[in-house]
């Protein structure tokens, strides 16, 4: 592991305490992709202390790793974002200015049209912060996809008036909501912690369900993500769901249809909080303790394409973030072909075990 | 050799006693595996006892494992300070309730 690593880590922690930007924005080192892959690939397994991922599936003739039939496409409409979570694995914030363009958007819209793809999934940042974001949805609802998500941090809803009417908005696209609730606390004690964000997390999902999302049987759905905040693994996501779903109901009557627990991946500022709190070697050895050979087999990266704001084409948002391109002849939106991309070797490194753990995790909850 | 009896890093060594008794070993963690799944009582429910029991026994690795249980299982830090004070008021009870044997002593020994 490089030694500049260890050496800023009061200033880390410190940075931790205001945490109110991004590690592009505070230059940290980590926000070079390549540090963190040094990271990765360095350390407790270069020194064989734990086994390379690509040992781990060479074993179950998984090695290389490659794509079966592509069900959905990830899009990532830009990395501003009106929050700044210490586990974001994107870095976003209010500070970064990556945002796709009308232009890109226009070459992405061409593929939905086209692609055998039954989803597509609006990613970010916060996704309605792009300005074009609603023009997007509009074109996009009109190509007829089955499953239409997206992933919305649910404080945006109530960040500006200008955000108030997006429940109405995605009700009429019919747009599947996928929103983040990093935890539920049935006390009333809790209930402020966050800097008002678990307040404004509530009353989003209380319009969401007036607009009738997340109602049972209704057809707009309402799903929850949840990922640990901390250094440890996401429990049992039926479990989970459940505690999430009593005490969403009895303190809030809140109610939604599915929780997704997704494990943090040992990346950009989950990664950077690892070293800083110094958990990050026994993060990783609980991560490939929990190496579970049934989860490769439907690891997200088999099914999925992601796509930058900038128009690049990678095999999962997380290798987005560490800008490893497809290793395909066709790198760019703009060049798109689903037979070529799909006829591909699928990059891995040591933080894909955070897909393969337990139960497994994907941007769909697990995977077993 | 570490120059301390306990390191953080040996918990996660713990499945390595197996090696030198493969049998006991195994049926050790057979057992203990069994004993925390989910039954009459709750995995969630098993995972506060087990962390009340890991500060009366003050285990240090049972406790570190059961506060990052907890976590994982969603178990709020009230939750968990609960149940380290239900510990406690046993251990400290069971000290206390010995007070009526050096009573009955006392007694007995007093004109």
């Amino acid at each position: 592991m490089p030694a500049g690593i260890f050496k800023c880590w009061p200033q880390q922690i410190e940075d931790y305490k205001m945490a109110t930007k991004s590690l592009k924005a505070r230059h940290n080192e980590l926000a070079e992709s390549n540090k963190q892959l040094d990271i990765l690939n360095g350390g407790i397994f270069a020194e064989g202390e734990l086994p390379f991922f690509k040992d781990k599936i060479a074993a179950i003739g998984q090695f290389p790793l490659r794509p079966k039939k592509l069900e959905i496409l990830q899009i990532n409409v830009g990395y501003m974002c009106n929050q700044v979570c210490e586990h974001c694995h994107v870095d976003a914030g209010p500070d970064r200015k990556e945002i796709m363009t009308r232009e890109t958007m226009g070459q992405c819209l061409d593929v939905i049209r086209n692609t055998g793809a039954h989803t597509l999934d609006l990613t970010g940042g916060a996704p309605e912060m792009n300005p074009d974001f609603r023009w997007f949805v509009e074109e996009a609802a009109k190509a007829g996809i089955k499953d239409f998500i997206v992933r919305s941090n649910l404080t945006i809803i109530r960040a500006n008036k200008k955000y108030y009417d997006l429940p109405e908005f995605f009700k009429k696209h019919n747009v599947h909501v996928i929103s983040s609730m990093p935890h539920y606390t049935r006390g009333k004690t809790d209930k402020q912690r966050g800097d008002g964000v678990f307040d404004k997390s509530i009353k989003a999902l209380q319009e969401l369900n007036a607009v009738g999302y997340g109602l049972p049987n209704s057809s707009l759905r309402l799903d929850l993500v949840y990922n640990p905040s901390g250094a440890y693994l996401p429990g049992d996501q039926i479990a989970m769901e459940k505690d999430f779903k009593k005490a969403l109901k009895e303190d809030f009557d809140i109610v939604f249809h599915s929780l997704f627990a997704i494990t943090n991946l040992p990346i950009a500022r989950f990664l950077d909080y690892l070293i800083a709190s110094e958990n990050y070697e026994d993060y990783m050895y609980a991560l490939v303790e929990a190496y579970n050979p049934a989860a490769v087999e439907n690891v997200m990266c088999t099914n999925t394409i992601s796509i930058s704001w900038d128009g690049w084409l990678y095999d999962c948002d997380f290798n987005q973030m560490l800008g490893l391109k497809v290793a395909s002849k066709v790198k760019n939106i703009k060049d798109y072909n689903e037979e070529i991309l799909t006829d591909r070797d699928i990059i891995i490194s040591q933080h894909c075990y955070g897909c393969t753990a337990g139960a497994g995790s994907s941007c769909q909850g697990t995977v077993t | 050799m570490a120059n301390s009896y306990y390191d953080p890093a040996d918990l996660r060594k713990f499945g390595k006693i197996t090696e030198w008794s493969e049998e006991l070993g195994t049926k050790f963690f057979d057992y203990y595996g069994k004993v925390f799944e989910e039954g009459a009582l709750s995995a969630r429910e098993k995972s506060l006892i087990a962390l009340a029991v890991s500060h009366v026994v003050k285990c240090p690795y049972c406790i570190d494992a059961y506060t990052k249980d907890g976590l994982q299982k969603g178990i709020t830090k009230e939750e968990m300070m609960e149940a380290v004070h239900a510990g406690a008021a046993i251990e400290s009870g069971a000290t206390l309730v010995h007070g009526v044997q050096m009573m009955n002593k006392y007694n007995k020994l007093s004109m």
